[in-house]
């Protein structure tokens, strides 16, 4: 254990958990599996939850203090509900494709979803059918990118790895159609799930990631999900995030993204709900002449706090990231936003670009904005901007003086304020359901 | 339709506006010509109610209603329009979605029918002839990298889809080449109606020889010090306003 984490303090009821696990059917997944479970269980138990005190820059202001408290029970098995499409749509980017696989509970969905096993274009699988028939891909992946030695939260997914889902698209593939996954949480209360998602892309490969997670339920449940996202040389992937868990729900993702050379990542994220949200984005740029753009909207009112953490790690030359974050704030609300950019020995003619951008809707809300570089190369190119601030009230009259009242006026500058987000989404439904869903989002206030 | 009366307005501690009386009937074109800091601007942003224009004395009736009490929402809703001299960049906001808003709350407010997408699209395909754009010019961001010459456009296309009672435009014509101020002139033109009235403020004489006022107005130092016919213009023109600022001492600031 390290001094910036405390002890898991209900760890009977973890071990409890993890040997339940095995006896319900994992004991049935390869040794090499089991294995890395175990190891990442035991690294869970090394780490404990890491603590909102002072030189825990990491998560200084994010105390994970509640959600550690909480003796989370995985959700029964059989009582994974029976839903209709119709209930889940408006998780579905609204249902905008065929290649969809489903998780209920943490639970693979069958009737809900899609999936694809097209050796030439496409392989979207549950890890149940994918360790039998894709065993090789998946085990020389899995794990690999999103690190469990350090990252407590990884580890205690990881520690509960069992299905999943796997997309793979094969050399020079190109996907038209996206690829839904969905991670629904369908019982509220305490009950904890691990989402986990491993894509690869393999060379000159394309293909859109549509991830998204969802309450059914109100309830502080509990989502911990991790995504390994790997770019084979000239890997174009496009990958859009939409969270919009219950308000009282505590949700922490970790998404890994490996970068090989030529290979080109976007990511558009929308957070809307939970009532803690951490996002840890790690990009590994490790090839030169790849590109990462990451953006993200977040959108928070009452008591919702939302931790956006972004680390770039420029390890290859000539690679760029663009970077924008546009958070806003009601109520009293709070916003993190921790953006690093490293540049490794010898990453020369790097271009990083980083910005993060709050509009404060009350006076009562809290954003809190962190940048950080460590450059070890001399000829390359790192910018960062921030800035919180209310609406302008030139603006707000100009609305007025055509007839808008306050409410509207500062609804259509909102939606203006995030506009810069949702329009990077290249796909055109897409992109008009991620600005209906904030639309809907700025009518409730 | 306009009555003001002893209008005095302020900005922050500073009285800019300092007595002014004004009648405007339906159909009329009023000109009102200063020169600069003589308070043209504070009597158009007092009129439509930007909350740093403090009216401090005075009283103004619009329709029969005081036009003061009103937020200015509810003054675009009564009919007044105001066509800003420098209007404000709104990023990520289009324009044709903006003022299918603002029609929109002007109809509700009436008791009209709100226009859907579709409706609005044929309406605003038609208003954009009016400062001679196409259609995609109504699709971008309100303002946003608009040249100067398209920001007025802008305005008055504005102004022809929300149908006001009264327009009061300040300086259209500023920063205008010739042939913009042409397009923008016919825009204002077309628009005028027997029962639409115009307030048009500006500093030159330029751009009354195409949009022809019923009446001039000289304001200097925050009162109008001459009212006369169209023929008040060329006079300016000719002899600037020296004499009337000489006469008033120090100008007042805008």
């Amino acid at each position: 254990m390290t001094t910036q984490n405390i002890p898991v303090s209900n760890l009977d009821q973890y071990i409890a958990a993890f040997e339940g696990l095995e006896q319900n059917g994992a004991a049935q997944d390869p040794a090499w599996l089991r294995q890395l479970r175990l190891d990442a269980f035991h690294r869970f138990t090394e780490l404990g939850f890491p603590t909102a005190r002072r030189g825990n820059e990491e998560w200084k202001y994010t105390d994970v203090g509640p959600l550690a408290k909480t003796a989370f029970q995985s959700p029964a098995s059989t009582a994974v509900p029976v839903l209709d499409f119709q209930s889940v749509q408006p998780f579905t980017y609204g249902g905008a494709t065929g290649n969809r696989i489903v998780f209920v509970n943490g639970a693979y969905s069958e009737s809900l979803s899609s999936v694809a096993r097209h050796p030439e274009s496409l392989t979207l699988a549950p890890f149940s059918q994918a360790l039998s028939l894709d065993g090789d891909l998946v085990q020389r992946h899995l794990g690999k990118n999103a690190d469990y030695k350090e990252q407590a939260f990884v580890a205690l997914n990881t520690a509960f790895l069992h299905d999943g889902a796997l997309v793979h698209v094969p050399e020079g593939a190109v996907v038209e159609e996206p690829v839904l996954i969905l991670h629904l949480s369908a019982d509220g209360k305490d009950t904890v799930t691990h989402p986990r998602t491993l894509v690869v892309a393999a060379k000159d490969s394309k293909v859109t990631i549509l991830e998204s997670y969802g309450g059914l339920a109100d309830g502080a449940y509990f989502a911990n999900a991790v995504t390994e996202i790997i770019l084979e040389p000239g890997a174009e992937v496009r990958h859009y995030r939409m969270q919009r868990q219950s308000e009282q729900a505590y949700h922490v993702a970790t998404t890994s993204v490996t970068l090989s050379e030529g290979s080109s990542y976007t990511s558009v994220a929308l957070d809307m709900g939970g009532k803690l949200t951490r996002n840890n984005l790690n990009a590994l740029v490790a090839g030169e002449g790849a590109s990462c753009v990451l953006n993200g909207a977040y959108l928070v009112t009452g008591r919702q706090h939302v931790d956006n953490q972004v680390i770039i790690d420029h390890a290859s030359p000539h690679t760029t990231s663009r970077e924008l974050y546009k958070g806003v704030l009601d109520g009293r609300s709070q916003a993190v936003f921790h953006g690093s950019i490293i540049v490794q020995r010898g990453a020369q003619k790097v271009d990083a670009k980083q910005e993060d951008r709050n509009l404060l809707l009350s006076d009562h809300c809290e954003a809190d904005t962190r940048p950080a570089f460590w450059i070890y190369a001399d000829d390359v190119k790192c910018a960062h901007g921030a800035s919180s601030g209310k609406l302008d009230d030139d603006a707000l009259f100009y609305l007025k003086s055509r007839g808008l009242d306050e409410q509207e006026a500062r609804s259509l500058l909102t939606k203006g304020f995030v506009h810069d987000i949702t329009a990077t989404i290249a796909h055109e439904s897409i992109r008009a359901h991620t600005e209906a869903a904030v639309s809907g989002w700025l009518e409730k206030l | 339709m306009l009555e003001i009366k002893n209008l005095h307005a302020s900005v922050g501690d500073v009285e800019i506006l300092k007595g002014v009386n004004l009648s405007v009937n339906a159909g009329e074109v009023h000109a009102i010509m200063g020169p600069n800091g003589s308070g043209k601007s504070t009597l158009a942003n007092a009129l439509a109610g930007h909350a740093n224009y403090k009216v401090t004395a005075g009283s103004v009736t619009f329709d029969g209603k005081d036009l003061l009490a009103q937020p200015p929402e509810q003054r675009a809703r009564a009919g007044l329009f105001l066509s800003f001299q420098n209007p404000i960049e709104i990023p990520g906001v289009r324009l044709d979605h903006f003022l299918r808003a603002g029609l929109n709350a002007v109809n509700k407010s009436k008791g009209l029918e709100e226009l859907d997408v579709l409706k609005f699209d044929r309406l605003i395909a038609k208003k954009v002839k009016v400062v001679e754009m196409d259609r995609a010019f109504a699709r971008r961001a309100v303002n946003e990298g608009f040249s100067g010459g398209e920001r007025k456009r802008s305005e008055i296309l504005q102004m022809a889809v929300l149908e006001p009672k009264l327009a009061i435009l300040d300086e259209p014509d500023s920063g205008l080449d010739v042939d913009a101020l042409r397009v923008v002139s016919e825009g204002i033109n077309e628009l005028r109606s027997p029962e639409r009235s115009l307030l048009l403020i500006t500093h030159y004489q330029r751009i009354l020889s195409y949009v022809v006022p019923d009446f001039i107005h000289i304001i200097v130092n925050g009162r109008f010090v001459r009212s006369g016919g169209k023929e008040l213009a060329l006079e300016i023109e000719a002899e600037g306003y020296d004499k009337y600022t000489e006469a008033a001492g120090a100008p007042a600031g805008e």
